[in-house]
C-alpha cells in the first residue's frame, strides 16, 4: 500500500469542498465551466468510491480492510481519523451513484432554476461523504452541519411559496436536532473523556456504574438527533412535505440524506452497545425495533393515503428507513446484512422514482391527482362522453411507454416483487428473521407481517397511481422528456437489475460488512493501531 | 458556581423551548438562539468548571494535567457557536423570504 493510495480516503471530502468553493469565484454566466467541473468532480468521486469499495473488500482484519486516514498525522484518539471500512465504502458509492444520476438529470433544466446550484450540490456531497467517513463524533457533527447547510439551500432551489413553507419547517426541526446532537456529544465527552468512536468502544465497557446512567442518557439524546434525520415516527412529519416540495433532483439526492441517520445509528449502536459493552450491551435496541416498526406502519398508511405521487415517494422514504431500523433493532447479523442490501436497493429505487415523478408530472395539470381521487369516489358526470371516443388502435407514444416502463420498475422495487432487487432484499430480511436460532419470537412475526403488508400497500398505491396517470388514455398531453433526463432514471433502475443479477456477490459483501460490525473491539484495535497509547487518558 | 450555571442553562433552555413552540417566526428564531446558548453553556460545563487555570501548557514544559483546564470543550464550544450562528443567519433569510412570499409571519405560512 503506497502512501498515495492512502490519500484516496480523504478525496471524497476534500475534492467536492475545494471544487465547490472554487466555483463560487465564477459568475453564474460561466455555466459551461461550472457544469464541466461539477460533472468531472462527481464522476471522479464515483471512481474513488468504487476504488475504496474494492479496497475494503479484503479479508477482515487482514491487510488493511479498514482504511484509516489520520488527518494532520495526529495519532488516533487525539487527532481526528477518517475510517473507510466496508460500510462506509458502500454508503460512499451509493452517494456517488445518486450524485451522478441527479446531477445529469439537473443539467436538463433544473440547474438553471436558481443561483449557486453546483456549489450547494458539491457541499452537500462533501458533507455526506464526510459523515460516512469520519471516525470522530464531533467531526461527525461538523459534517452533518455542512450537509444540512447545503440542504437548506437546495431545498429552496427554484424558490416558490411551497418550498419556502416547507423550509420553514425543515430548518427549525434540523436545528433542534443539531442542538440535541451537541448535548449528546458533550455528555459523552464528559463521561468518557473521548470523542473518537473506536476509543469510545474501548472505554464504554469500563465506565463506572454511577456514570452509566449519564452515558445512556447521552446515547439516547444523540440517538434522537439521528432518528429525526432518519425520519422515525413520531419524528418524521416534516419529511414527506419537505421532500415533496423540493425540486426533483434535490429530492432524489435527499433520499440518501435520511439514510445518513440510519447509517450513524447502525454504526454507533453496534460499535458502542454491542455484546462487549458490559452492562450497556444492546442499549436502545428495543427502541430501534419498535420505532422502526411504527415507522413502517405509519409510512405504509401514508403511502396508501397519498393523493400525489410526490407524497407517495416521501412516505416510501419512511418505509425504507423504518425497515432498516427495525432490522438493526433485531440485532440479528443476517437481518442486518439483508437490510443493508435493502437500503441500497430501496434508496436507488426511491431516487429513481423522485426523478421519474417530475417527468410524468410535467404533462399534467397541477392538482390533477386530487381531482382524480375525487372522481374515483364520486364518479365523473362527464364519464359517458369520454367513452364515445374510439379507443381501438390508440398508439401509446414512445415517451409514455418509456415512463411507464420505468414506473413499473419502481413499483416492483418498492413493493419488493420479483424479479428485481427489492424482492431479494425483503427475502433476505424475512429469511433471516425466520431462520434465527431458537424459537422465533412473536415480535419477529409482527415485523414479518408488517414488512409484507408494507409491500402490499406500496403495490396497491403504485398500481392505483400508475393506472390513473399512465394507463388512462387521452388524459394527459405527452410530456416533453429529453433523453438527458431519461438516462439517469434508466441508469438507476439498471443498477437495481445489476444488483439482482449479481445478487450473490452483493449479499456476500453485505454479510461481510455486517459481520465486521459485530466485532467492535477488533475495529477499535485496527483504527487505533499504530497510535501510541496515552497513559492516564481517562478521567 | 455549578448551581448558577445549571440554573442559567435551565432558564435558557426552558425559555427557548417555549418560544420555539410559538406560532410566530420571530419567536421561533429567538427561541432557537436561546436554545443554542443553553447548549453552548452545557458543552462548556462538560469540561468541568474551574476558575483561574489556563487550558494550554507552557511551551517546553510537561505540566500536570490536573493543574490545567480541559481545552477540548472550549474548542468544541467555539465550533458550535460559529456553526449555530451561521445556520441561524440562514434561517433568518428564509424567514424574511417567507414573510415576503406569504404576507404573514406565521410558521405555517398562513394564519390559523
Amino acid at each position: 500500500m503506497t502512501p498515495l493510495v492512502d490519500h484516496l480516503i480523504v478525496v471524497p471530502v476534500l475534492l467536492p469542498l475545494a471544487v465547490g468553493a472554487f466555483l463560487l469565484l465564477f459568475d453564474e454566466r460561466r455555466r459551461s465551466l461550472k457544469v464541466a467541473l461539477s460533472l468531472a468532480t462527481t464522476f471522479t468521486l464515483l471512481g474513488v468510491a468504487v476504488g475504496l469499495l474494492m479496497r475494503a473488500d479484503a479479508p477482515p482484519f487482514g491487510a488493511g480492510a479498514i482504511g484509516v486516514y489520520r488527518l494532520g498525522n495526529w495519532p488516533a484518539p487525539v487527532g481526528i481519523v477518517l475510517v473507510a471500512d466496508r460500510l462506509s465504502a458502500i454508503m460512499l458509492t451509493l452517494t456517488a451513484v445518486l450524485a451522478c444520476a441527479t446531477l445529469v438529470f439537473a443539467l436538463a433544466r433544473w440547474h438553471r432554476a436558481g443561483p449557486r446550484f453546483y456549489t450547494l450540490f458539491l457541499m452537500l456531497l462533501a458533507g455526506l461523504n464526510g459523515a460516512f467517513l469520519t471516525g470522530d463524533l464531533f467531526n461527525l457533527f461538523v459534517f452533518f452541519e455542512v450537509m444540512l447547510a447545503a440542504s437548506y439551500g437546495l431545498v429552496l432551489h427554484g424558490s416558490g411559496t411551497a418550498r419556502v413553507k416547507a423550509g420553514l419547517h425543515y430548518i427549525p426541526v434540523n436545528l433542534l436536532a443539531s442542538a440535541l446532537f451537541l448535548v449528546g456529544v458533550s455528555l459523552i465527552y464528559g463521561v468518557t473523556g473521548t470523542l473518537n468512536m473506536a476509543e469510545l468502544a474501548r472505554r464504554i465497557p469500563a465506565v463506572a456504574p454511577e456514570n452509566r446512567m449519564l452515558l445512556e442518557a447521552a446515547a439516547a439524546i444523540l440517538g434522537i438527533a439521528f432518528l429525526v434525520k432518519a425520519g422515525v415516527w413520531p419524528l418524521c412529519f416534516w419529511l414527506p412535505t419537505t421532500y415533496a416540495a423540493a425540486c426533483a433532483p434535490v429530492a432524489a439526492m435527499f433520499a440518501i440524506m435520511s439514510k445518513v441517520g440510519v447509517y450513524v445509528i447502525l454504526r454507533l449502536f453496534l460499535l458502542l452497545f454491542g455484546e462487549d459493552a458490559g452492562a450497556s450491551a444492546g442499549f436502545g435496541g428495543n427502541v430501534l425495533f419498535y420505532g422502526g416498526m411504527a415507522t413502517v406502519a405509519f409510512g405504509s398508511i401514508g403511502v396508501l393515503a397519498s393523493q400525489s405521487m410526490l407524497r407517495l415517494a416521501g412516505y416510501s422514504v419512511l418505509v425504507s428507513s423504518g425497515t432498516v431500523l427495525a432490522a438493526i433493532g433485531t440485532g440479528n447479523s443476517a437481518a442486518i446484512s439483508g437490510s443493508l442490501y435493502y437500503m441500497v436497493s430501496s434508496t436507488l429505487a426511491i431516487s429513481a422514482f423522485f426523478l421519474l415523478i417530475e417527468l410524468i408530472e410535467r404533462g399534467r395539470d397541477a392538482g390533477a391527482d386530487v381531482l382524480a381521487v375525487t372522481l374515483e369516489i364520486f364518479g365523473d358526470p362527464e364519464e359517458d362522453g369520454l367513452h364515445e371516443e374510439a379507443e381501438i388502435g390508440l398508439a401509446i407514444p414512445a415517451a409514455i411507454a418509456m415512463l411507464a416502463g420505468a414506473f413499473v420498475g419502481c413499483t416492483l422495487l418498492l413493493a419488493g416483487l420479483p424479479p428485481l432487487s427489492g424482492f431479494i432484499a425483503k427475502f433476505a430480511i424475512l429469511s433471516a428473521l425466520i431462520n434465527a436460532a431458537g424459537i422465533v419470537p412473536a415480535s419477529s412475526w409482527v415485523l414479518i407481517a408488517l414488512l409484507l403488508l408494507a409491500g402490499l400497500a406500496a403495490l396497491i398505491a403504485m398500481t392505483r397511481t400508475g393506472i390513473r396517470v399512465l394507463w388512462v388514455p387521452g388524459e394527459a398531453a405527452i410530456p416533453n422528456v429529453r433523453a438527458l433526463e431519461m438516462v439517469p432514471v434508466v441508469a438507476l433502475l439498471v443498477l437495481c437489475i445489476g444488483l439482482t443479477g449479481f445478487g450473490g456477490d452483493a449479499m456476500r459483501y453485505m454479510e461481510a460488512t455486517a459481520q465486521v460490525l459485530y466485532w467492535p473491539q477488533e475495529y477499535a484495535r485496527e483504527v487505533l493501531a499504530a497510535s501510541p497509547q496515552l497513559p492516564g487518558a481517562g478521567r | 458556581m455549578e448551581a448558577t450555571l445549571a440554573i442559567g442553562i435551565g432558564v435558557f433552555a426552558g425559555s427557548g423551548i417555549w418560544l420555539v413552540l410559538r406560532p410566530r417566526t420571530y419567536q421561533v428564531i429567538i427561541g432557537l438562539a436561546l436554545l443554542s446558548y443553553a447548549v453552548n453553556l452545557f458543552i462548556f460545563g462538560m469540561g468541568r468548571l474551574r476558575t483561574g487555570v489556563p487550558p494550554i501548557l507552557q511551551p517546553g514544559t510537561m505540566g500536570d494535567p490536573a493543574q490545567y483546564a480541559d481545552p477540548l470543550p472550549q474548542a468544541l464550544v467555539l465550533t458550535a457557536i460559529v456553526i449555530g450562528f451561521a445556520t441561524t443567519a440562514l434561517f433568518l433569510v428564509l424567514l424574511l423570504a417567507a414573510r415576503g412570499l406569504t404576507d404573514t409571519d406565521h410558521v405555517d405560512g398562513r394564519e390559523e
